[in-house]
């Protein structure tokens, strides 16, 4: 017995084993206090969809030796850059799914490049200065949103004044484009086709980069600077390319999370945002210098199911919304946890 | 607190490279204090009005950025889990209120039943960062939101229900959990009122609050010369030097956090002494970044703090959020931009301190 519980804390690690152990718990709850299981594995579907590519985002920088990207609201302010411009034209449908993409990935690729420069100057604190790069952009974007030029009146606050309003509607641009594409019902469950194709296509682009010279090196100079350095493996280009990779991951990430959602949020809407996609790779099983796109699909899987088990069992127990506190004890713990051991990750 | 710092050789061949040595030792508050004097203008506040607030909050806040001091000089870089010890001093404030204990007595309880939460949580906070050596920031902040989670789950689910709370005037309809909002007009002003003079047209001072902040800054300068500050200072410098001469290094780490956590429970308790509600769920949640905000407003840095940055900070970045709004609507037409203007300057000044420093730090390795 005690062999076995060794061999699963190796093989699996505690996040994931804690993780899943929680979400059995859940799932027996839920079957006991008869909980909606086709609706629950609808929403689970679409959450997974919507979140996964935020997740994956974190995938290249892991790769290129800069830890979790806590700088994703750099590539999440791309996104709703790009998102607010195809509004403002009146776009809808596909094209401005397209377009918003096409203004933010350039500028996704500008703003890594950047960012990954000063994280060449600051190796071995990528984390708490991503967290703050990430603030600030985030709280300084807030002054833009206030303040840019726009005038589409579904953008405008209502009354006259100028500046975006909190959440803006997508039922006229590009509300569940990805996930009506192709979507089909198997008795009451949703499949959101198009979402759940649009990820695997990025994950795929993801593994073939990996598989590329460039992403082979790219791997060495994060898992193994010294060699990489003996191959002749620019390292600090590497890190550069792998943030670059990363934020423009997050920008398309926050495109695919908004379209599912049916809503931009801007202002401090994203503060927080890299968090639970930080958690959610973990509880996969990667850690902060190890990772592969199985720990993304695994960690969002157990980490969405869980928030969507979890809350409304909670509340047959206690009253009031524990959604958020929940999620906030879980990311929070799990990244303290990676932080505070020297874990390596499972498989 | 920190003497004369060395790499400030006397051999400074002209004034001329001394100013601009100063000037450049000085960029950040110099900057700041730009930014204000710019600010103030554009506000165009009653002089008397700026002048109150400002006084008001050099007395309810240095407290909580002093926090930060010890953790700095022993290597940890800025706590940002001082949260933890905003909490202990709520729950001691929560605790007098709920037995109605007021007044200065009230306060002195309340601070006094703060000091074993604090301990506590500066405990676990110490060992944890131990465990993050060489990550401490990072994983005091995610301790800090990990702890603001459990605060809430705490209060809204545990207090009515395991714990038992009856007082009506606090706890919500159902039963169970705290209100949002706790009101505690019986120590409200209790430490303020104590002496304050009233003498000046809208103005008041009070006096036995900067009595207390003063004190707590010449506590600390003392308690830095004594043994044991030395020894932070020494696992600061260098944990492995300190290691060797025989210092308990994690012992030390430790001890600087749970004063940190203790100091920040206090500075808790003397600010919602002069605010007089207690936000439940959000009083503390901010205390880490503004405290650190002003810190290295005021010209500190992640490795180098003293008092007297302690109390420019706090005078500058409270400056700069009295006037932000008024000064925002003034010049751009919309109050909201100076609000965004001063959460932004917040977190980019943390920002940009950990980039400076992390530079100097790679680049000092680099030569090496």
């Amino acid at each position: 017995m005690k062999n076995f519980i060794d061999l699963a804390y190796n093989k699996i690690g505690l996040p994931r084993l804690i993780i899943t152990i929680f979400l059995l718990v859940f799932l027996i709850a839920a079957a006991v206090v008869d909980l909606s299981i086709p609706m629950l594995t609808g929403s689970l579907l679409v959450r997974v969809g919507m979140n996964a590519v935020l997740v994956l985002a974190l995938i290249p920088a892991i790769k290129a030796g800069t830890g979790l990207n806590l700088a994703l609201p750099l590539g999440i302010m791309c996104g709703l850059v790009g998102a607010v411009i195809a509004i403002e034209y009146k776009l809808a449908g596909a094209t401005s799914f397209a377009v918003a993409l096409a203004i933010a990935i350039p500028l996704a690729i500008i703003v890594g490049y950047l960012y990954g420069l000063v994280l060449n100057r600051i190796k071995g604190q990528e984390m708490i200065v991503g967290t703050y790069v990430g603030f600030s952009v985030v709280s300084g974007m807030c002054i833009f949103w206030l303040l840019a030029p726009f005038k589409n009146p579904e953008m405008v606050w209502a009354y006259g004044g100028t500046g975006l309003r909190n959440t803006i509607l997508l039922h006229s641009s590009f509300d569940k484009i990805l996930n009506n594409f192709l979507g089909f019902k198997i008795g009451e469950i949703e499949i959101p086709t198009g979402l759940l194709l649009f990820f695997g296509l990025l994950c795929f682009l993801v593994w073939l980069f990996g598989k590329t010279r460039t992403g082979n090196a790219m791997h060495v100079a994060g898992s193994n600077p010294r060699f990489a350095l003996s191959c002749g493996i620019n390292i600090d280009q590497m890190r550069i390319l792998g943030t670059v990779l990363s934020t423009v991951l997050a920008c398309i990430g926050i495109l695919v999370y908004c379209q599912s959602y049916g809503f931009l949020q801007l202002y401090q809407g994203p503060l927080m945002m890299a968090f639970p996609a930080a958690a959610a790779i973990l509880i996969g099983g990667a850690s902060p210098k190890k990772a592969a796109i199985s720990h993304v699909i695994i960690g969002t899987f157990l980490f969405q199911s869980l928030l969507v088990v979890a809350p409304p069992v909670i509340n047959v127990l206690v009253e009031g919304s524990f959604s958020e506190v929940f999620r906030g004890i879980v990311s929070n713990g799990v990244i303290l946890y990676a932080l505070a051991t020297r874990w390596e990750g499972g498989e | 607190m920190i003497p004369e710092q060395k790499e400030l050789k006397p051999s400074a061949k002209s004034p001329l490279t001394f100013i601009k040595r100063k000037l450049i030792e000085y960029a950040v508050p110099l900057l700041f204090l730009v930014l204000c004097i710019i600010g103030a203008y554009y506000a165009r506040l009653q002089p008397a009005f700026l002048i109150n607030e400002i006084i008001m909050r050099m007395a309810r806040n240095p407290v909580l950025v002093l926090a930060l001091i010890i953790p700095v000089v022993a290597g940890m870089g800025m706590n940002f889990a001082i949260v933890l010890g905003a909490m202990a001093g709520q729950i001691g404030l929560i605790i007098i209120t709920h037995y109605e204990v007021t007044g200065i007595v009230g306060l002195s309880v309340a601070a006094f039943i703060a000091v074993p939460f604090a301990v506590l949580f500066g405990y676990l906070t110490g060992k944890l960062l131990n465990r993050a050596k060489g990550k401490e920031m990072i994983t005091s902040m995610i301790f800090g939101f990990f702890a603001v989670y459990v605060w809430q789950l705490f209060f809204l689910v545990f207090v009515g229900s395991i714990i038992p709370m009856r007082n009506e005037k606090m706890i919500l309809s159902t039963g169970v959990g705290v209100r949002n909002t706790v009101d505690l007009v019986g120590i409200r002003y209790a430490l303020d009122d104590i002496i304050k003079i009233r003498d000046l047209p809208g103005i008041n001072i009070p006096i036995s609050t900067l009595i207390v902040v003063v004190l707590f800054c010449i506590l600390i300068t003392f308690f830095m010369k004594t043994k044991l500050g030395q020894d932070i200072r020494a696992v600061g410098q260098n944990m492995e030097i300190a290691a060797i001469s025989g210092i308990n290094v994690d012992k030390i780490r430790i001890t600087a956090i749970i004063l940190s956590t203790v100091l920040a429970a206090w500075g808790q308790i003397i600010w919602l002494q002069n605010i007089g509600t207690l936000n439940t769920y959000g009083s503390h949640v901010q205390v880490g970044l503004f405290a650190v905000a002003a810190l290295l407003i005021g010209g500190a840095s992640v490795a180098k703090a003293n008092i007297w940055q302690v109390l420019l900070g706090t005078f500058l970045f409270h400056t700069l959020f009295i006037i932000s709004p008024t000064a925002g609507r003034n010049l751009l037409g919309d109050a909201q931009i100076g609000e965004f203007f001063r959460v932004f300057v917040a977190y980019g000044v943390i920002a940009v301190a950990l980039v400076l420093h992390a530079w100097q730090k790679h680049s000092a390795a680099k030569n090496k």
